[in-house]
């Protein structure tokens, strides 16, 4: 049984698998896409909202850059410590996978913990979903809504994590089983490339 | 995660399956087939719905603000004392194509049918994800119950027409519905999340778990739609999903995304409704296409006409469907630009949908065809589908669709594709009701069924042609308030006689349905002696489908070969010239 777990897909001959090492993989890609395309016209919705605005604010005059550029930067290193971690657990190494992939749920949370406080000191500032001190009141709320949608796949994605690291401090992954863990990263690299699209569109142009 | 790995590969081992009980049977079921099943029988329930608020439509229609009979006892403000005031005329048309759209069509050929051929008639033991699969199922059904919840609720049910344009739909005064609104909303984005799931299960069953021999050319073409069906799926209903979630906001939160007050643009809502809204057209009629091209070429016993041509023309009608949008916006304000390029491109789609048409004529012709009850509804489908494809390029020019928008024209038009599809959905139901409940329906019935159907649905929608012409407005409460319009009322009253005809002739299928499931004569494997691999397994097939998984030699579609004595040739029998490994 444990071997039919490891190796699901070569238990029974199929014609052309595009991902024989696990139909999971595929299904996360094909995830993705999906989602992609709600993140897609959330953005173009942002992006039509604000050059039919005539007092659209500057970003930069109202969102504070270097909190985000630090966010930003989090993200990112979470997506190379999930690297690192699906590398290590390839190469059988337990103590390196579980370190890399804490580190990436910890800069998860720390994300998450910023954004809060990004949150609470907007709303304090006046910037609300419907009202907006320093201009056009969509521009709070497509913010509150891009922003908002994306902090819910960070938050998906650090449970998502979180539960495969548990399974990894139980020992269920190793050098021949980590399909897993490369799809838990493919999820979470779609997280990191979205943010990367929201801070340019929505912060720095 | 794991979860549903662990099931992967539970289903993947099939030989020794523990006996399981009756809820993880017939309720929590995993199978692939019972999952199809439900679909089906939600959306047949649905269908009843559904069509029971056409036919209040049409009563008033026929005989403006008289008492519909045997309606005397529900409560104000519904209706007074049976009279159907305008509110609930708008609620009637709104929740009847709501309900045909999204929980009948979507539901049984989608969910019913995607779900039950699939594994089946591409060598597999199961979906992908049969866990993904359960949920799918039960998020559909709570999207059904919502959706039917918002009949009950203060001001009743959503109210803006099926397209919930905004700024209509965007404030609870404009159309008096507030919670109905609302519910209206979140059940389609949890629909949304279960058509998600149901996507990736195809599309990942279909790429990964095909049989050996089974290449993307040797799959029955029905299989090629409901692929195609879920590439559609997963790319179109994430942006209806984005565009409810900005109604809602606006409708509870008061932001103003698709008010102008606010700063918001209401021609947004129609620009991220269509892009989904004409993808989903034709996620609602790949699948009968499929089912056609199949049914066509059984009961020709002859191969499909230009098998690659149907597969390359579906997958062009699909590519083409993210780019045709406009058409539905042409007096919209939008830039006039704008809609000279999607007239083009309307009329380009007609290219792939003729060559689909001009096909299933090339597969009839010198067929010996076997007119048999889904054939006759294939026969069915084709015509309608020609019809309304016709009439669909007539309104592609602006020109043409500035004087004929918002009339009954339109409803003519889109009933004849739409409402058309379910000349494929009955011919799908004949022909695979054997395989799915191990009998088989009555056949001389099933005919007297097909033709008082075809006759009374073309006596329904054909007429709007003329009445769309004359000027007669769609979603209008009550025709004789228009004098250009009274003249034209003995057409309404005969297009209401029609619909309830074609309603009571629904009787005949109802009764056959029960008598196909409990009293008919139990069928062999092949009972209309069909190629593809579904027909090789008993009917119904037991869980896990297949004894040994298949081996498959040949197209789906190789009907009075010369290389056996048969008319017909299995896909996975092998004959001596074939290889004994694929």
């Amino acid at each position: 049984m444990s071997e039919a777990v490891v190796m699901d897909a070569a238990v029974e001959p199929a014609e052309s698998p595009l991902t024989p090492e696990s139909w999971g993989k595929l299904g996360m890609w094909v995830f993705l896409a999906g989602d992609a395309m709600s993140f897609g016209a959330l953005i173009v919705g942002y992006g039509l909202f604000r050059v039919g605005s005539s007092n659209w604010p500057r970003p930069s005059d109202v969102l504070g850059i270097n909190l985000t550029a630090l966010m930003t930067f989090l993200l990112i290193c979470s997506s190379v410590t999930m690297v690192l971690s699906l590398s290590a657990i390839k190469n059988g190494d337990q103590s390196g996978f579980k370190k890399f992939l804490s580190l990436t749920v910890l800069a998860g949370i720390a994300f998450l913990g910023l954004q809060a406080y990004e949150w609470t000191h907007l709303i304090h500032e006046g910037l609300t979903l419907t009202g907006n001190p320093f201009g056009a009141a969509l521009f709070g709320a497509t913010f509150f809504v891009l922003t908002g949608f994306h902090g819910c796949h960070v938050f998906g994605g650090v449970v998502y994590l979180s539960t495969v690291l548990v399974q990894g401090v139980r020992g269920r992954y190793g050098e021949h089983r980590h399909n897993e863990v490369e799809i838990a990263g493919l999820y979470w690299h779609f997280v990191d490339l979205v943010w990367i699209l929201i801070f340019t569109f929505v912060y720095l142009v | 995660m794991s979860d549903v790995r662990l099931a992967e590969a539970a289903h993947a081992v099939p030989a020794h399956h523990e006996e399981i009980g009756f809820w993880r049977t017939y309720v929590f079921s995993t199978d692939h087939k019972m999952i199809g099943r439900q679909f089906y029988f939600l959306g047949l329930v649905m269908l009843i719905i559904g069509g029971f608020l056409a036919m209040m439509m049409r009563w008033q229609l026929a005989w403006p603000e008289t008492a519909v009979p045997g309606l005397s006892w529900v409560s104000e403000p519904t209706l007074y004392e049976g009279i159907i005031p305008p509110q609930t005329y708008n609620m009637l048309f709104t929740m009847h194509a709501t309900i045909m759209i999204f929980f009948v069509i979507m539901p049984i050929m989608v969910g019913g049918f995607g779900n039950f051929l699939i594994p089946l008639m591409i060598g597999a033991r199961d979906m992908a994800f049969p866990l993904l699969n359960m949920l799918s199922f039960w998020l559909g059904l709570v999207a059904g119950v919502v959706m039917l919840a918002s009949f009950f609720v203060a001001g009743g049910a959503a109210a803006s027409g099926w397209t919930a344009y905004a700024p209509l739909s965007a404030k609870a005064v404009f159309t008096g519905v507030d919670w109905g609104q609302n519910l209206w909303i979140i059940s389609l984005i949890i629909l949304g999340l279960s058509s998600l799931m149901g996507a990736i299960n195809y599309i990942t069953t279909i790429v990964n778990m095909r049989a050996p021999g089974m290449t993307y050319f040797r799959m029955p073409l029905v299989i090629w739609s409901l692929f195609v069906t879920a590439i559609l799926l997963l790319l179109a209903l994430p942006v209806l999903t984005a565009a409810l979630a900005m109604l809602l906001f606006d409708r509870t939160l008061g932001t103003s995304f698709f008010l102008p007050e606010g700063g918001g643009k209401p021609l947004l809502w129609q620009h991220l409704f269509w892009f989904f809204g004409h993808p989903e057209v034709y996620i609602l009629v790949l699948p009968a296409m499929g089912v056609t091209s199949d049914i066509l070429s059984v009961f020709s016993r002859k191969p499909i006409f230009g098998y690659r041509a149907m597969a390359f023309s579906m997958i062009s009608i699909a590519f083409l469907s993210w780019i045709v949008w406009g058409h539905h916006m042409f007096i919209s304000g939008m830039n006039p630009y704008l809609g000279t390029a999607f007239m083009m491109t309307t009329m380009i789609i007609a290219i792939p949908s003729a060559i689909k048409t001009f096909n299933w004529l090339g597969t009839l012709w010198g067929g010996s065809i076997r007119f048999t009850t889904p054939m006759l509804f294939a026969l069915g489908f084709v015509s309608a589908f020609v019809i309304g494809g016709l009439s669909g390029i007539v309104m592609a020019s602006t020109p043409v669709d500035i004087f004929i928008h918002d009339t009954y024209y339109i409803v003519a038009h889109f009933h004849y594709v739409v409402a058309g599809i379910i000349f494929a959905m009955f011919a799908a139901i004949y022909f695979w009701f054997p395989k799915m409940f191990g009998r088989m329906m009555n056949e001389t019935w099933g005919k007297i069924h097909f033709f008082l159907t075809f006759i009374f649905f073309n006596a329904v929608f054909f007429p709007m042609h003329f009445l769309g012409i004359a000027g007669h407005m769609r979603r209008i409460y009550n025709p004789l308030q228009y004098e250009f319009l009274q003249s034209l009322q003995p057409i309404n009253v005969f297009i209401t006689v029609s619909a309830f005809l074609l309603a009571l002739s629904q009787i005949i299928f109802v009764v056959n349905f029960f008598y196909g499931l409990f009293a008919a004569k139990k069928v062999g494997n092949n009972p209309w002696q069909a190629n593809t691999l579904d027909w090789s397994v008993p009917s119904p097939p037991s869980h896990g489908n297949f004894d040994a998984l298949p081996t498959v030699f040949r197209g789906p579609y190789e009907y009075s070969s010369p290389e056996v004595t048969e008319d017909f040739l299995p896909q996975d029998r092998r004959l001596a010239t074939d290889p004994t490994t694929v």
